[in-house]
């Protein structure tokens, strides 16, 4: 017997929590009865892994230099993705707009509904119950655990996804990005910038 | 501009029970706890807001838990709510916001 096995030491092995089981179990039961296959499990995952916050950021660089297309997406945030060539699959898009009067940021209340089809997979602390329950009752101080401090004279609305409805925060273009390129533009547009908890910042600016 | 083939009809095209709340009006959520899948949040529950916008018609979600098919569709609303009108000691601006969607069976005319 190693010394590792003498003092219990399971090296990277941990048993199934009761979610993971409760998965494994789901899932083969599903492929079992031939609802799914297992290659439709492992292509939606693929699928969304591939997807991450870039797709909403070029989204979000659009709505910044071409006006026409930011109303669009203000006013139908689905429709203006698929005329700019996106693929967002079932997913029921208000864009909200930040001003210089108004800063929005985005909650599930409930589970962890996300914008997937832009942003991926949600962040760890999206889902925590720590922020869920907290952004919603006292939005300006959990802005300020991160790092944002949202001014007096503006107000904070919290948008939660509660039902069908996804959401995206289109943030203010900084100054000091005037004449930047599309591309450059997406740049800093961040997935937090996106949900709300973040601004976007011109590099080297404060 | 690249073309995408045409998709469902957005908002959806369910049957659907007629419209109830204008954009601008006032309503409240039903305080009720009934058992099963709820999209409606305890923390608005019994409280008063704005209708936003009217997001479109959508299965009903308690029934659509119940592997039913959730038809007719009720219209879905975005209710906005005054922090200070659900937390009474909200410490930000008085004209800062909640908004949630509600499912118009959830709904109330505010003095009904």
């Amino acid at each position: 017997m190693s010394d590792a096995a003498k003092h219990g030491d399971l090296g990277e092995y941990r048993p199934l929590s009761y979610f993971q089981l409760m998965e494994v179990s789901l899932r083969e039961l599903l492929v079992e009865k031939g609802i799914v296959t297992d290659a439709e499990v492992a292509a939606t995952l693929e699928d969304m892994r591939a997807r991450g916050p870039e797709t909403g950021a070029r989204v979000v660089a659009r709505a910044w230099v071409d006006p026409e297309f930011r109303a669009r997406l203000l006013e139908n945030g689905t429709r203006a993705c698929e005329a700019f060539g996106l693929d967002v699959p079932a997913l029921r898009l208000v864009v909200v707009e930040n001003t210089p009067q108004v800063h929005n940021i985005i909650v599930c209340t409930l589970c962890s509904c996300y914008p997937r089809m832009l942003l991926g997979l949600p962040p760890d602390w999206y889902k925590s119950s720590n922020y869920r329950s907290r952004v919603v009752r006292e939005p300006r101080a959990v802005l300020e655990e991160f790092g944002l401090r949202v001014a007096d004279g503006v107000q904070v609305r919290v948008h939660d996804s509660t039902a069908d409805m996804r959401y995206l925060v289109l943030p203010m273009r900084p100054v000091g990005t005037e004449g930047w390129r599309e591309a450059q533009l997406a740049s800093i547009v961040t997935r937090d910038c996106m949900i709300g908890v973040a601004v976007p910042k011109a590099m080297g600016s404060e | 501009m690249p073309q995408v083939a045409a998709r469902p009809q957005y908002p959806t095209d369910h049957p659907s029970a007629p419209v109830r709340f204008a954009i601008g009006e006032r309503v409240r959520v039903r305080k009720a706890c009934p058992l099963g899948h709820i999209r409606t949040p305890y923390y608005v529950r019994g409280h008063a807001g704005i209708v936003e916008r009217l997001c479109g018609n959508f299965p009903v979600p308690e029934e659509l838990a119940q592997m039913r098919a959730g038809l007719p569709a009720q219209p879905l609303y975005r209710v906005r709510f005054l922090q200070r009108e659900l937390w009474p000691e909200y410490a930000g601006r008085d004209d800062d916001a909640v908004e949630v969607e509600i499912f118009q069976h959830w709904l109330e005319p505010e003095r009904a």
